[in-house]
């Protein structure tokens, strides 16, 4: 036919479009990534805080200026001064060290509750994505109920009835906050499997396993992540509260949930008791969170290119 | 049904084709409410049978939703059909399982209308385009693979340097040819190409249609099932041209005895759509516009499917159903008034 002819003649076959070299060899993954995700001022707050932390976490026995759980009983409730720059507590413990090693605590239980909430809930996201439709849908109702329930209450009924301390406590919060990741994953894969290359993978002969792993698990990844930051900060609170409650780390250790507590009584004359924990919690949380929003940034593939 | 159809096709059914339908159904259950019961069946393909020479071009046009799809799915048996015989180089693969399957896919590829969602995100274009290399251990050592791959890019007229990109740093053309070369990577016989052009500007459309047939120019082994709605395109680089409607082909023949002798009334509809490219033709081309829209596949009409829109339609077009059968010279017409 004439037209089609025309338009083979005008175009010759070694002329194909390259983008500009400049364009695509700048960009480095690992470059690109950094600037997308410091991008925002408060993102690099975040990260600055949360690293602060991690540090006062690693280095607790250094830069404790005493033992938390040295008691001074000659120093009760002492203001704030050059030997005890935020003061003692009822027994006479630095209220400093308390919360300098305090962080271990949050950051333990952070930590470990992520590791199985996700864990559980990403496998358990993955047989829902790739079961039929009615095996789905059962999943997925479950987890709605599960979803529906009050997180406290739920953590406050696991809490009493496991022993306090920090495994308890990570069993109680991560059991609660594991359906959150079913409903991620779950929506997750459901949108990855539309996408043709998982059809041309299975046309190529690629064993489900090979799918799962290599083309859905990896396109699952960010959003996980970015989930798993942003759950930290809530699993924090959520064992603050626990403490605070009195379910979940108990005295003598120096949890800053079991610290405000310990403090409210005395919140007329010494509220830096309460305050000062409570400030540590609050900064740690609002640190991941803004962590959080960053990856996300940085994460998006549809973001890629686009920050240069 | 189906009896003097399946007729014509299996006297036809030679010995070495590489890829004889005979027949095939494929019906999607429609499901329903908590239980997800089945409710209704959409019969994406109802006795399609066709088959492909080695080194041959099948076209397959029609409107959206007319199963041209699914007929590239079902014989790459991404869909298991529900009845009908599915020949892979003389072997039934209707039925056969999925690891049985595995040493089939080898020689059948596929490759996508959307260059951006066929290629995975995360993957760079080195491992995306050695995918079927890994999968089928077809690569010994590193070394070896990446230079398969960079022979896969070279010949799709890829530049090998680019191999560690990713996909979002390719343009969209080159994202089709990434495609393409996946597709070649374990030296198919046949290659399902579902509206490879459709999402391409118009010279990535020319450039990517000489691509395919240079690569046929240079493996004569090698066939295509080209499922397209672009007529021009489908005319360009096909020997034989189906066209379908409603989940069944109504005309089957050489494409230039269907251009130029177009039978049935939907084909001469669907032929006097596409613009020519010479004003002067243009302005005397009689368009034949087709009322109503499109039945569903869920209750398709009684008879010829085609009757309720035909302008040539009988009283007996509402009644049976015509079959696909020789009208001469090769061409293979499913109507009544023909």
């Amino acid at each position: 036919m004439d037209g089609t002819k025309i338009v083979r003649e005008q175009i010759p076959d070694d002329e194909f479009e390259v983008l500009e070299e400049e364009q695509l060899s700048g960009v480095n993954e690992l470059k690109r990534f950094v600037r997308a995700f410091f991008r925002r001022k408060i993102v690099v707050v975040g990260f600055i805080l949360v690293v602060v932390v991690l540090l006062t976490a690693a280095l607790a026995d250094v830069i404790a200026p005493y033992d938390p759980y040295e008691q001074d009983l000659y120093q009760v409730l002492a203001a704030p001064g050059p030997s005890h720059p935020l003061g003692t507590d009822a027994l006479g413990r630095d209220l400093l060290s308390r919360i300098i090693h305090g962080s271990r605590i949050a950051l333990a239980v952070g930590v470990c509750t992520v590791l199985v909430s996700a864990s559980i809930g990403t496998v358990i996201g993955l047989i829902a994505g790739f079961s039929d439709s009615r095996l789905n849908s059962l999943i997925m109702r479950i987890t709605d109920i599960l979803i529906s329930v009050p997180s406290l209450v739920l953590q406050l009924l696991i809490a009493s009835a496991l022993n306090s301390g920090v495994t308890g406590v990570v069993i109680a919060i991560g059991l609660t906050l594991f359906p959150a990741y079913i409903r991620l994953i779950n929506g997750q894969v459901l949108s990855v499997k539309q996408n043709d290359y998982i059809s041309a993978s299975r046309s190529m002969g690629a064993k489900k396993s090979r799918i799962i792993v290599r083309h859905v698990v990896r396109n699952v990844v960010s959003p996980l992540i970015v989930m798993m930051t942003i759950m930290m900060g809530m699993s924090i609170m959520a064992e603050a509260g626990l403490s605070f409650l009195g379910l979940g780390i108990l005295p003598p250790a120096a949890a800053w949930g079991s610290m405000c507590r310990d403090g409210y009584q005395y919140l007329m004359t010494r509220p830096l008791l309460s305050i000062a924990p409570g400030l540590a919690i609050m900064i740690l949380v609002f640190a991941f969170n803004m962590v959080g929003d960053g990856l996300r940034d940085a994460l998006d593939p549809k973001l890629r290119g686009a920050l240069k | 049904m189906g009896g003097r159809a399946e007729a014509v096709i299996t006297e036809k059914v030679e010995k070495g084709n590489t890829v004889d339908v005979v027949n095939l159904k494929m019906y999607f259950p429609v499901l329903r409410g908590l239980l997800k019961r089945k409710v209704a069946d959409v019969k994406a393909l109802d006795d399609v049978s066709f088959s492909i020479k080695p080194g041959e071009t099948l076209g397959l046009v029609g409107e959206s939703g007319c199963g041209k799809t699914t007929v590239g799915r079902c014989i790459l048996r991404l869909y298991k059909p529900t009845k009908g015989v599915l020949l892979f180089e003389g072997t039934d693969i209707s039925k056969v399982s999925e690891s049985d399957l595995r040493q089939f896919r080898r020689r059948m590829a596929l490759v996508f209308q959307d260059p951006y969602s066929s290629l995975d995100p995360r993957m760079n274009s080195c491992d995306i385009v050695g995918e079927p290399l890994k999968i089928h251990g077809l690569a010994g050592s590193r070394g070896e693979y990446r230079d398969r791959v960079a022979e896969l890019f070279t010949m799709t007229g890829l530049r090998p340097d680019m191999m560690d990109r990713f996909p979002h740093e390719y343009s969209g053309g080159q994202r089709q040819r990434l495609s393409i070369a996946r597709a070649l990577a374990g030296a198919p016989s046949m290659i399902v190409c579902d509206e490879p052009i459709s999402a391409l500007d118009v010279s990535m459309q020319a450039q990517i249609l000489n691509l395919l047939q240079e690569l046929q120019s240079k493996n004569d082994r090698l066939s295509y099932l080209f499922i397209s709605h672009d007529l021009l395109a489908v005319q360009y680089i096909s020997q034989r041209v189906a066209v379908m409607y409603l989940g069944r082909i109504v005309e089957l023949s050489t494409s230039q005895e269907l251009y130029s002798n177009t039978l049935h009334p939907y084909s001469r509809a669907l032929l006097s759509a596409q613009p020519l490219p010479d004003p002067a033709a243009e302005e005397r081309r009689s368009r034949i516009i087709l009322t109503g829209d499109v039945p569903t596949p869920l209750n398709p009409p009684s008879g010829c499917a085609f009757h309720p829109r035909c302008p040539m339609a009988k009283k007996s077009c509402a009644e049976s159903r015509p079959e696909l059968r020789d009208v001469g010279g090769d061409h293979l017409v499913a109507c009544h008034c023909v």
